[in-house]
C-alpha cells in the first residue's frame, strides 16, 4: 500500500472515532479537525520516507495531539490554555506505540445532530465527522459547491465552541427527543442515498446503515436505536430488486423477490421483534414494522400496514404520513374510496411528486384515462430521478388510448 | 458560560393584569430562578417598558439622530432579557424553555462573547 493508500483507508476506517478522542481532548471542534487534517498531510510526508507505521491511527492520534498543542503555542494563546497544553502534552508522551483508542463516537454524532444546528448542517457534519467524506464529497450529497459547504462546517463547528454545544450524550431528561434528531439525521442520509442512487460516488445507504449500527453497538438495547437499524436493513434489503434493467424504478409489488437480500430482511426482523418486545413505541418502529410487512411472505397485509400508519400519524401528523395512510387504505378497500381520501391531500401536496403518482394509479385503475394521463405528466414534471420519470412514463405509456 | 436570554413576544399575548391567568403567569417568572437553579444562576434579569416608550438613536458623522420608537413593524418585540451563567448550551435551553414567554413568543439564547 502506498502512503496515500493507507491514510485514506485508515481515515475512512477511523476518521470518527480519532476526530472524537481528539474533541474529548483538546474540548474543541474546530481545533480537533484542524489537528487532524495537520496530522494527516504530515503522515504522507513520514509515511513516504519511513515506510507506513504499525499502527497508523496510533501515529494520528499522536501527531494530531503534537499538532493541537503546537496550534495553541502559535495563537499565542499559550497562557490562557497553559492547562489543556500540559495535558495534551502528558497524554502524548504517555501514548503506547499501538494505542487503543476509546471510543468516544456516540458523544460525536450527538453533537454533530444537536438540535440547535440546521438539519442540513447535522447531516453534512455527521456525514463529514463519522463517515469520513470529505467536504467535496460531502458538498455533492447536496449538490452544493464545496466553498459553501466547506463554510457551512465551518460555521458549524464554530457555533459549537462558541455556543458552548456540549461534548456530551444527553441526559436521560433529554435522551429520547435528542437520540430523535440523531435518527433522524441516519435516515435523512439514508433516503438521500435512496435518491442519488447506486451511481453516486459514495453509497450513503451503506453509511447510514454504518452509522445506526454504531449507535446501536454503542449504546444497545434501545427500541427506537434498533428499529431505526431494522427499518434500514429492511428497506436495504430491497436494493438489488429496486431497479429494472433500463435503470427505472420497479416499484415494491413487481419486484423481484429473489434479488431481495434474505440475510438483512432476516437480520431486520430479528431486531425489529427484539425492539417491539420492549415495549416502548416509537416512529421508527413503527416504520419498520410497516418496511417488514412489506417484505413479508404471502405479499403485504394491507389493513395492517393502514392501522400502523393511523398510527404513525400520531408522531407525524404531516400530509405525507397521511397520503401514505390513504394509499394503504385505497390498497385494503379499493381504489375508490381511497381516490377521495388522497384527492383531499392536494392543497398540502400540489408540489409533490408520489401524490400525483398515487392519483394517477387510481384514477387508471378507475379507467379515468385522460385524468390519469395529466396526473402521471404531473408527477414525471416533479420526479426528482431519471429512474422515476421512465418508470412514471412507462406507466404513462401504458395506459390505453382514450 | 455566560448566555444572554432575549425575550421576543407579542404584548397582546400576555395575559392582562385583570385576567386569571396573570397571577400563575407572574408567579413562574418569580421564581424561575430557584425553580431552575439545578441548570443555571441568574445573574441579571429585567422586564421592559413597551416599544412605545423606546428612543432609538444613531450617530452619522457627528450628528446624532433619534427616533421615535422601533424602526420595524414586527409582531414580536424584545420584551425583556436574563443573563444566566450555565455549564453548556444544553442548560441554557432548559432554562430558556421554562420562561413563560416561550410558550407564546421566542427566546433567543446567545452566548456572551469572553475577552479573556
Amino acid at each position: 500500500m502506498t502512503p496515500d493508500q493507507a491514510l485514506e483507508a485508515c481515515l475512512r476506517a477511523e476518521r470518527g472515532r480519532l476526530l472524537a478522542a481528539l474533541i474529548a481532548r483538546t474540548g474543541d471542534f474546530q481545533r480537533a479537525e484542524d489537528a487532524l487534517q495537520e496530522a494527516s498531510a504530515s503522515a504522507l510526508v513520514h509515511w513516504g520516507r519511513a515506510g507506513v507505521p504499525h499502527s497508523p491511527q496510533g501515529w494520528l492520534l499522536r501527531a494530531a495531539l503534537r499538532k493541537a498543542i503546537d496550534g495553541y503555542r502559535r495563537e499565542g494563546a499559550a497562557s490562557r490554555h497553559q492547562a489543556a497544553m500540559l495535558a495534551l502534552g502528558a497524554e502524548e508522551a504517555a501514548l503506547p506505540e499501538a494505542p487503543e483508542i476509546p471510543d468516544e463516537r456516540l458523544r460525536l454524532i450527538f453533537t454533530c445532530c444537536h438540535p440547535a444546528l440546521e438539519e442540513r448542517t447535522r447531516v453534512a457534519l455527521t456525514l463529514r465527522s463519522l463517515c469520513g467524506l470529505s467536504t467535496a464529497e460531502v458538498a455533492g450529497v447536496f449538490l452544493d459547491a464545496e466553498p459553501t459547504m466547506g463554510q457551512r462546517l465551518s460555521r458549524a463547528r464554530a457555533k459549537i465552541a462558541s455556543a458552548g454545544i456540549p461534548f456530551a450524550v444527553p441526559g436521560p431528561e433529554a435522551w429520547g427527543e435528542r437520540l430523535g434528531s440523531v435518527l433522524t439525521v441516519i435516515y435523512l442520509i439514508f433516503t438521500r442515498g435512496h435518491a442519488l442512487g447506486p451511481a453516486a460516488d459514495r453509497d450513503l445507504c451503506a453509511e447510514a446503515v454504518f452509522l445506526a449500527r454504531m449507535v446501536n453497538d454503542l449504546h444497545p438495547g434501545d427500541a427506537e436505536a434498533m428499529g431505526a437499524l431494522a427499518l434500514l436493513l429492511l428497506t436495504h434489503a430491497r436494493a438489488g430488486a429496486r431497479l429494472g434493467p433500463e435503470g427505472q424504478t420497479v416499484p415494491l409489488l413487481q419486484q423481484d423477490r429473489r434479488l431481495w437480500s434474505r440475510d438483512l430482511v432476516k437480520e431486520g426482523t430479528t431486531l425489529l421483534d427484539r425492539a417491539l418486545l420492549l415495549r416502548k413505541p416509537g416512529p421508527f418502529q413503527i416504520k419498520a414494522a410497516i418496511a417488514a410487512l412489506h417484505v413479508s411472505g404471502d405479499g403485504p397485509d394491507w389493513h395492517q400496514i393502514a392501522a400502523l400508519y393511523a398510527r404513525l400519524q400520531d408522531y407525524e401528523p404531516g400530509p405525507v404520513v397521511a397520503l401514505n395512510h390513504a394509499i394503504a387504505l385505497a390498497e385494503a378497500t379499493g381504489p375508490e374510496p381511497g381516490l377521495a381520501r388522497i384527492e383531499s391531500l392536494g392543497p398540502a401536496l400540489e408540489g409533490y411528486q408520489p401524490f400525483h403518482a398515487a392519483r394517477a394509479e387510481y384514477l387508471s385503475r378507475l379507467g379515468r384515462t385522460a385524468d390519469a394521463r395529466a396526473a402521471y405528466d404531473r408527477a414525471i414534471a416533479l420526479a426528482p430521478s431519471q429512474a422515476d420519470r421512465a418508470f412514471l412514463a412507462a406507466r404513462r405509456n401504458a395506459l390505453p388510448a382514450d | 458560560m455566560k448566555y444572554m436570554l432575549l425575550l421576543y413576544g407579542d404584548p397582546a399575548l400576555d395575559p392582562t393584569p385583570d385576567s386569571p391567568e396573570f397571577g400563575p403567569w407572574m408567579e413562574e417568572f418569580m421564581t424561575l430562578d430557584s425553580r431552575m437553579a439545578h441548570v443555571a444562576k441568574v445573574l441579571s434579569g429585567e422586564g421592559l417598558q413597551g416599544v412605545e416608550t423606546a428612543t432609538c438613536l444613531k450617530s452619522r458623522g457627528g450628528k446624532v439622530e433619534t427616533m421615535d420608537g422601533p424602526f420595524a413593524e414586527a409582531r414580536e418585540h424584545l420584551g425583556g432579557y436574563y443573563l444566566i451563567e450555565a455549564a453548556n448550551l444544553d442548560d441554557a435551553l432548559t432554562f430558556a424553555a421554562a420562561i413563560p414567554v416561550a410558550r407564546t413568543g421566542t427566546v433567543e439564547v446567545r452566548p456572551v462573547m469572553n475577552y479573556g
